[in-house]
Formats: C-alpha cells, structure tokens, sequence
C-alpha cells in the first residue's frame, strides 16, 4: 500500500497534521458539492485560461489539462528539508557546469568519467570558456521530486534546460482561491502569486554588469505554433517584457537590439524558450529560422545574458544523473540531501543482465526519451508486452536505463467513483540568480487513471493546487 | 512596443474596418440589385471597384451575378479583401499581439471569426443575405466599443486608431471616386438631374442617408454628398473626421515618443488641406482628380507610418 | 621566413542584401613557431568588427551590415614570421582542456572502415604511429578537388577514396580520436615556392603527444607544418574552426570569390 499524503500509511488512517483543516472541510462536502466544484473549477479555466490563451475555442481544450480541486499539503519543516536539498542540488549543478565548460577539475579527478561529457550531445563545445554572469547557466529549474514514505523524497529528474508548468502553478493558485476561498481562511497557505515578479528579478540580477540603465529583458519563443506557447505569452505578460521572436530582434555592433516603434533597442537579457541547437544559426545549426544570428557572439562577449545558459542541458542528461550524488559531494563538501533513484545502465553487461533478469518489477527509459513514452513499467504490463520491451533493451542496451518501480505517494482526488487516493509527484520550481528564489510547492502532477503511475498530461495525467503551510 | 506589435495591431484594426465597410458595400449593391431599371451587372461591377476588388474577381469570373459577386466579397479563401479573409486576418494580428490587447477586445475579435467562419456560401440562402450584412456590422461596431472602453490610451491606442482611420478615409473616397460624376454640379445642368437611387446608394455605403437629411435640411443638392462626405466635420465618416482623428492618434504618438516624424507634417498637411477647401473648388479642380490624389496620398501615409514606426524593420 | 598574406573574400548579390552576419577566423595564432608582424582585417562595407575570441581560444572577429548593401569583401593581410619547429607547437596559449579534443563531431564520427584503418598500423610509439597514420591517409585518399564539400564527412570521403585537405585533415581526427589521441582541425595559409601550385588556403591537424605537446600533421601534403605554413584558427573539426560563418537576408544570388596571395619577403633592413 502505498504512503498516501493524507493519511499516511497502516490501517489506522488518521490524517496527517498538515492536512487536518483539509481533512475536515471535505468532510463537509458532499460528492454533489465536489462535482460541482469540480465543475465550476474547469468553468474558470476556460475563462481565464481564455484570458490568456491565444487559441479561440476550438484550440482551447489543448490548454485544459485537467485540474483536481483537492490541494496537496506540504507542512512547513517538510518543505524546509526538501528546500535545502533542492538548494543543494542546484548551486552543485550550476558548480558542475561552470567547472565542466572550464577546467574539467571533476574530470580531472575522474569522479565523473571523462567520456560521458565530452562525448554527450547536450555538451556544447561552444560554451568552454564562456563566463556568464554570476557565474549561473541554470537560472529557472524544475526539480521532479516523488514521495515514498513519510521522510523518504527521490529526485527523479532535474529540469536544467527550460523546464515548463509554471504558469500552471500560478492558475491552479489563482482557480482554488476563487473556488474555495473559506479553505484558505482555515489554513495559511505560502502564497506563489510573487513568481513572476521573484523571475524577473532574477532576470534582472544575471544582466550584463556595467548598465547605467534597467536592463532590458525579452522573453524569445520559437512563436505561436509553439505548445508552450501560453506559457511564454503568460510570463511575458506578467513580467511586463515583451515577447520577442528571432525575426524582432537583429544583432548589431553594438549587442542584440530589439526593433520596436521607436526604432533599435538593445536588450540585455534573453529568457529564451527555444533550444540550444536553434539559438543562433553562425554558432550553432545553421539552418535554424528561429535564432539570431549573432546572439551567441554576444553572450560570449558579455553583452547580451542567455536564460537558462546554452549547454545547460548537459545537467540534466540521464547518464550524467546517476552522478549528481558524486557531483554534489564534489562541489559541496556535503552529502546530498535529497536521494537519486537505484539506476541501472544498461549499457554496463552487469547492469543488462540483473535488468533483463527483473523485468517484471522494474521500470525502464530510454536515456533520451520524456514524456512517458518509450518506457516500460514492469509491475502493470503484461508478460507480452515486457517481452516486446525485452526485445528492444537487447537490441541496443545502451539507449536504456532502469529503476526500480517506486509506489509514488498517493494523494485524495476527485474521481467518478468519490474522493480516492491517485499517485502524484512535485515539481518545484526554483530560481537561481543575485539569490537562490524558490517557489514555496510547485506543481503536482496525479495520474487520474486508478493505479496508474504516469502523471504525464499527454498521458492522461492532471495536476493539483499545492500548498506548503506557514507554522 | 515592438514594430511587428504596432504592425499587427494596425492591421488588426484595419481589417475590422474593412470588413464593416465591405459589408456596407454589399448591402448597397444588394439593395440596388433589387431595384427595377437598374442595370444589376453594371452595379456590382461599380461596387467591386469600390471594394477595390475589380481586376481580381474578373480575373476569375466570367459574369457579374449578383451571387456570384456576393460570395466573392464575402466567402472567398483567394480574395484577401473579402470578409473570410478580413476577420480571419483581423483575428491572426489580434492573436499574434494577445498580450498587448484586451481580453474584452480579443473576445469580440475571436467571437466575430467563430461567427462568421461557421455560415458558408452554401448555407446562407439569398433572403438571409441582409441579416448576414447586419451581423458584420454589428460585430465590427462590438470591437470598436469595446476597443474604445477597455484599451489603454498609449500608443496600442493610437496604432489601432491610425489603422482605423487609414481604411475609413480610404473607403469613403474610393465609394465616392467610383461614381463622381453622379455629384457634379454640371451634370443636374446638362439634365443628367437627380439620379436619386444613385446617390442614396452611396449615402448607404457610408451609413448617412440619414443623417444628411438632418445636416442639409429641404435644400440639399447631389454635390452636398460630396461635401457632407469629404469636408464635414460632423460627420464621421468623412475625410476631414478620418483626418482629424489621424492627426490626433499621431500627435499622441510623438508625444509620448517624444518624436515628430514626418508622418505628422504629411497629415497635417492634408488635414489643413481639408479644412481650407470647399466645393466649389474642388469641383473647378476636378473632383475625380482631387479624390485619386487623396486615396494615394491616404496610402502613402499608411506606407510612412509604417517606415517611421518601424513596422517591419 | 617572412610571408605576406593577402586573402580576399567577396560575397556579391544580385539583389542587394538587406542584412549580413559573420563570424571570422581570420587572424594567425601567435607561438613560439610563428610571430605576427602586423596584421588586419578588413570589410567593405566598412563597419566596425568586434574582436573576440572563440571558446577554443581562436581570435574572431564580429561584422553585421544592418544596411541595403550589394555585397560584402573581406580583406584579411598582413606579414607573419614563421620558424621550422618539426611540426611541434609550443608557446600556444592553451584554454581548453586537453579531453575535449577527443570529442566525436558530426563531421569527424568515426566508422568501421576509419577504425579498421587506425588498428591496421603497426603499433609503435605515438609519433611513428601518428607518421604512420598520415602515410596511410595519403595512400588511401588521393588529392582531387571538386569531388568533396564542406559537408562531407570523414567516413565519406575514406569511402570516396579521393579529397582535398579538409578531408584528409577529417579522417586523420577521426582515427586519431578514435584511438585516444587528442586531435584538432588547423586552418591556415601555405607558401608554395612554385606558385603554379598554389594551395595557398590550407587545413591540417595537430595531434597531441606527451612530452612535445601538440604536433602538427599536414596529411595533404604528408609532412609537418614548416615554416611555410601559417596557422590561423584551431578547433574540434572544419565547421568550429571555419575562417569564415555567415549569414544574410535578402539579396538573392550570391556569388562567391575568394583570393589568396602568399608571397615570400625580405626583412627589412
């Protein structure tokens, strides 16, 4: 039985602390109220999901992800402990690529072998020797975090490229406060509304050093046929900075200028949401339509930031997961906080052979794959369907990892059967800039399907309000 | 603001423009198709040249049946000026600038397409034509108002202005290039006399047959058309209101920017212009040579404001 | 030996261009092998070119246009003194870390035809093997312009059997890297004696030795770089190291001249 976020675990059921208040207002509900609720929540977000969503009606129902109207509750000194370890987590990696696109000390120690980033296709050879401000390449990172145990928090996978889902943070917020503002009364919820001011901040912080003027930042989207796009559309409104694509802006002489009604204007900040290889057709993939040319000139020379750093991705690669416990002992001195997930490489014989061996009880990725697709989860699927995936691992081992299969933390959601436990897992999001900012929960994801494990959206995955509380 | 911002938005508001005016076209010509004695082929041909539509459609058509222009001015992918083409484009610019303009504006943007691109050729029957024309307008004027309650007076508010104002200016001349001769004074005198259809029609296409009872009272005279729709101040589809609408949305502009630019100097002038003119002058001048130098200065204006504002730089 | 370079570049346009980026590589590396006397680079239309540098150390430069133009030339000249130092590069200011020139590209991805071809030397000490590996490239691949592009690869080209100095420079990295000697991709300028002959635009490879440090491997003409050779940029493969990357919008039908001179001089008294 798997620990469930309102109850714990064993028969005795009692609620956790946390979820005491909560506990007793859905005693109140009836499952008509809750219905209704969860009624009137989806009626909110077509209307300020309307708000802001580009599409007319017809291509809303893309931004409609379902929303479970019951919170998922943090306690204060839970959400210290996985504070610090998310904090721990990110000045090491951030350490990590400042070292692996200088002096490769952690190669030179061989504490990492040597081959796994050099050869890795997320290393830019581009960006050795490139100073960015403060030092930082990863400013925005989406930590994903499950839950098996009371104490017991694994990272699954650390977001360092451009990690989305925070505008769903801020609108799930923003939909329980209208839906259910007594719940509030009764509990004293961190509030997240401060996100976009706390991201332009740090925007601000990393702009190039030396400006006798307020930096000038762009959020840069690959455009509307982008599936991210009301993200990028809902930061920039936020923040109040436009939102730029490649054709608005044009490098010159002088740095990377926007063109607005007024004529050229230089911009010192990029938050860019497209990826590395499309960035800048003279340094990287020269067919690219979407970069600009020259950006990547003037990041090197300091006269422009790029948010989150090209090359960024090399600290989230699946091969180099498996070293972040080397990594952060490394850099900090300090054991890590937060634990990895058992992994085994495939692409090792011993690894292959204990995997092969038990299939069954094993979930299995492919290093480059996201989203929940390309993946076995051994306890749910058929013996056919393990022997086809057993097929494809002996094919080619390296393209495969493994993990054990975790009971991810359940969490109370409205079904059609009633209020029932479904699995969940967190995605916090944290900024890291003049300081480290970090969004008091972040975004829970819950499999709706009974039993299921994927909390993916494109597979049938929703997400939760989530609440840390102030002692 | 971004260039490609105010490029969008005037655009956005000039489609929006278009769409009303094209439907007020088709109301008109519709109307005078019904007419007995008229030469219907004759006066959608007219209207098509109002719409500035003429070589295009008969480019692809070989008649000038009244359902066969209809459907061209108001269903056809291929003809960027139809009304498909004016919301659908007037609603990408909207989309494309969500942002910088307001939920109630984009709502009205969104809910004239969803409309509009629902009711097919196939599925409006004639006698539901006139209602259909109702609708356009009606959706246009629901933008306007809720342009004009919501948005910011900055310069999102002025570009959406100058866009506005271009198309209408632009409208009104052309409406009136295309059967000049009907207003000259001469052509009463050599007994062509009142062709009273003719020019109603016209007072129709820019919604002012009313009203031009009301400014000119029992006297009126078909060249007080051509007054009533070039100098009057009062009424609001004229060149001088265009105009003076045009220049306040560009001296907005170089307030806040803090900078004239020639676009300023262009427009005043032909404000002044305007103002200074009556119609006997214009009429010793040549009215059709007046009104073909005002719709190119008209679009060369829309061409320095797009160059001075750097629309796509 | 004194050298005086002239290199010429002229992109042309039909139709004028309205916008055009580029990143240059065009200014010789100081080394104990190699001093620059004086040096610039120019471009036509005249606008300012930032001086940087590449993340492998390499002296670029930045130009854009951001004006209706029908063309763009650039003129990089200057005189540079080079010395004979048996192909060893030494007094090179190093930036990156010597395990990244083991890194496979795009263009230097070994095959089973480039390993096969690296494990059939004679296994010796580094420097005979890499001698040996040279022979070998020249013997497999033989020098023909117009067969190869910029694109091709370096198991293209041993395929092909026939190239010009990138490829052979390609596939001599590739091999290399493959068996766990560091490499890079040169480009520079070459002195011919006979003028007829002119290569004057040049690529080899350097390849790294314990003790001497990086050693330089000209497999297109089977030798180590001279003191004819001048080395301007280096870096993991043709396309990181390219002297010239650019871009442009508008101005259709580009036409393309290049023009190198590289004369012999005296010193001045």
């Amino acid at each position: 039985m798997a620990f469930d976020e309102m109850h714990g675990r064993g028969r005795s059921r009692r609620c956790r602390t946390p979820y005491r208040a909560m506990a007793t207002w859905l005693d109140g509900q009836t499952s008509e109220q809750l219905t209704t609720r969860r009624q009137q929540a989806e009626a909110l977000f077509h209307r300020t999901g309307i708000t802001f969503a580009v599409y007319g009606t017809e291509e809303a129902e893309e931004r409609l992800i379902p929303f479970d109207i019951i919170p998922r509750v943090l306690s204060a000194a839970e959400w210290r402990r996985l504070a610090a370890g998310i904090e721990q987590r990110v000045r090491a990696l951030n350490a990590f690529m400042y070292d692996i696109y200088h002096r490769q000390e952690i190669l030179r120690a061989g504490r990492v072998p040597a081959d796994i980033v050099i050869q890795n296709a997320a290393f830019l050879p581009e960006m050795l020797n490139v100073d960015p401000p403060r030092g930082i390449y990863s400013h925005i990172i989406g930590v994903d975090l499950v839950r098996t145990a009371e104490n017991e928090f694994f990272v699954l996978e650390d977001n360092t490229r451009t990690p989305s889902g925070v505008s769903y943070m801020l609108e799930n917020r923003e939909t329980m406060m209208h839906m259910a503002p007594d719940l509030f009364s009764r509990n004293r919820v961190a509030p997240v509304e401060q996100y976009p001011e706390e991201l332009r901040a740090t925007l601000e912080s990393v702009a190039p050093a030396g400006l006798d003027r307020d930096p000038v930042i762009v959020v840069l989207t690959p455009g509307e046929h982008n599936s991210a796009y009301f993200e990028h559309s809902f930061l920039a409104d936020r923040m109040g900075v436009e939102l730029v694509e490649a054709h608005d802006l044009v490098s010159t002489e002088t740095g990377v200028m926007m063109k607005t009604t007024q004529g050229l204007r230089q911009v010192d900040v990029v938050y860019r949401r497209i990826d590395d290889s499309f960035l800048d057709p003279l340094a990287f993939r020269p067919d690219s339509v979407i970069g600009v040319p020259g950006l990547f000139e003037h990041y090197r020379a300091g006269r422009v930031t790029i948010v989150n750093a090209p090359g960024s991705g090399i600290a989230d690669d699946k091969s180099i997961y498996t070293y972040v416990p080397e990594i952060i002992e490394f850099y900090t001195g300090r054991p890590s906080i937060l634990k990895n997930v058992l992994t085994w490489r495939c692409r090792r014989p011993d690894d292959l052979a204990y995997v092969l061996e038990h299939l069954p009880e094993l979930v299995v990725k492919e290093v480059h794959g996201s989203g929940g697709y390309g993946m076995l989860i051994g306890p749910t699927s058929s013996r056919a369907q393990i022997e086809a995936f057993r097929a494809k691992v002996v094919a080619d081992p390296a393209r495969y990892i493994a993990q054990p299969t975790l009971e991810l933390s359940t969490c109370p959601t409205v079904t059609d059967e009633g209020v029932a436990p479904r699995h969940v897992d967190l995605r916090p999001f944290v900024l890291l800039g003049d300081r480290m900012r970090l969004a008091p929960g972040g975004l829970t994801r819950v499999a709706l399907k009974k039993g299921s494990l994927v909390v993916n959206s494109s597979q049938g995955g929703g997400t939760k309000d989530t609440w840390v509380l102030e002692d | 603001m971004l260039g490609r911002t105010a490029n969008d938005l005037f655009w956005m508001a000039r489609y929006m423009e278009r769409a009303e005016n094209m439907a007020r076209l088709l109301e008109v010509g519709h109307r005078l198709s019904l007419l007995p004695h008229e030469d219907g082929g004759q006066e959608w041909r007219s209207t098509l040249q109002s719409a500035g539509c003429e070589a295009s459609y008969i480019a692809s058509h070989d008649t000038f049946e009244t359902r066969e222009v209809v459907d061209y001015l108001l269903f056809d992918k291929s003809n960027p000026s139809s009304v498909y083409c004016c919301l659908s484009t007037a609603r990408r610019n909207g989309r494309a600038q969500r942002t910088a303009i307001t939920r109630e504006m984009w709502e009205s943007l969104n809910g004239a397409w969803i409309e509009f691109s629902r009711s097919a050729s196939e599925n409006v029957a004639s006698d539901a034509l006139p209602a259909l024309f109702d609708r356009i307008r009606d959706r246009s004027a629901l933008f306007r108002g809720a342009l004009l309650n919501t948005i910011l007076r900055n310069d999102t508010f002025y570009f959406t202005q100058l866009g506005t104002f271009l198309e209408r200016a632009d409208n009104t001349a052309r409406i009136l290039d295309v059967k000049y001769y009907v207003l000259l004074p001469q052509n009463e005198l050599v007994g062509g006399g009142l062709d009273s259809a003719q020019w109603a029609a016209m007072l129709r296409s820019v919604s002012a047959h009313r009203s031009f009872r009301w400014v000119y009272r029992d006297a009126f005279k078909p060249w007080h058309i051509a007054d009533f729709l070039i100098l009057n101040p009062q009424m609001p589809r004229s060149l001088h209101s265009c105009y003076a609408e045009i220049m306040q949305a560009l001296s907005g502009l170089s307030q806040s920017y803090g900078l004239e630019t020639s676009c300023q100097a262009l427009a005043g002038t032909m404000l002044s212009r305007l103002k200074m003119l009556d119609m006997p002058g214009i009429f010793q001048a040549g009215l059709h040579e007046f009104l073909r130098d005002f719709i190119s200065d008209n679009s060369r204006l829309a061409y320095e404001i797009a160059a001075a504002y750097h629309f796509n730089d | 030996m004194r050298i005086v370079v002239e290199h010429r570049t002229r992109y042309r346009y039909e139709a004028p261009a309205a916008y055009s980026a580029q990143l240059l590589r065009l200014t010789p590396a100081v080394f104990d092998g190699q001093k620059v006397i004086d040096w610039k680079v120019d471009s036509q239309p005249a606008t300012p070119l930032r001086e940087g540098r590449d993340g492998f150390g390499n002296i670029t430069h930045f130009l854009t246009v951001n004006r209706p133009h029908e063309g763009i030339e650039i003129v990089a000249s200057g005189t540079v003194e080079t010395a004979d130092t048996a192909g060893v590069v030494a007094g090179l200011s190093e930036v990156v870390p010597l395990a990244v020139y083991l890194r496979h590209t795009p263009l230097t991805e070994p095959d089973a035809a480039i390993s096969a071809l690296a494990e059939a030397l004679p296994a010796s000490e580094r420097v005979p093997w890499l001698h040996a590996l040279m022979a070998a490239i020249r013997e497999r691949v033989a020098y023909v312009t117009g067969v190869t592009g910029t694109e091709t690869t370096a198991a293209q080209a041993l395929a092909a059997g026939q190239g010009v100095c990138q490829d052979h420079a390609h596939i001599f990295i590739a091999a290399a890297r493959q068996a766990g000697v560091p490499a890079r991709y040169v480009t520079g300028y070459l002195f011919l004696d006979d003028p007829d002959h002119a290569v004057a635009h040049h690529a080899w490879t350097e390849a790294w030795v314990a003790g001497l440090g990086w050693v330089g491997f000209d497999a297109a003409n089977g030798v180590c770089p001279t003191e004819h050779h001048v080395r301007l940029a280096a870096a993991l493969d043709a396309r990181y190291a390219a002297p010239i990357r650019g871009m442009h919008r508008g101005g259709a039908g580009e036409s393309l001249a290049v023009e190198v001179k590289v004369q012999q001089t005296t010193p001045q008294q």
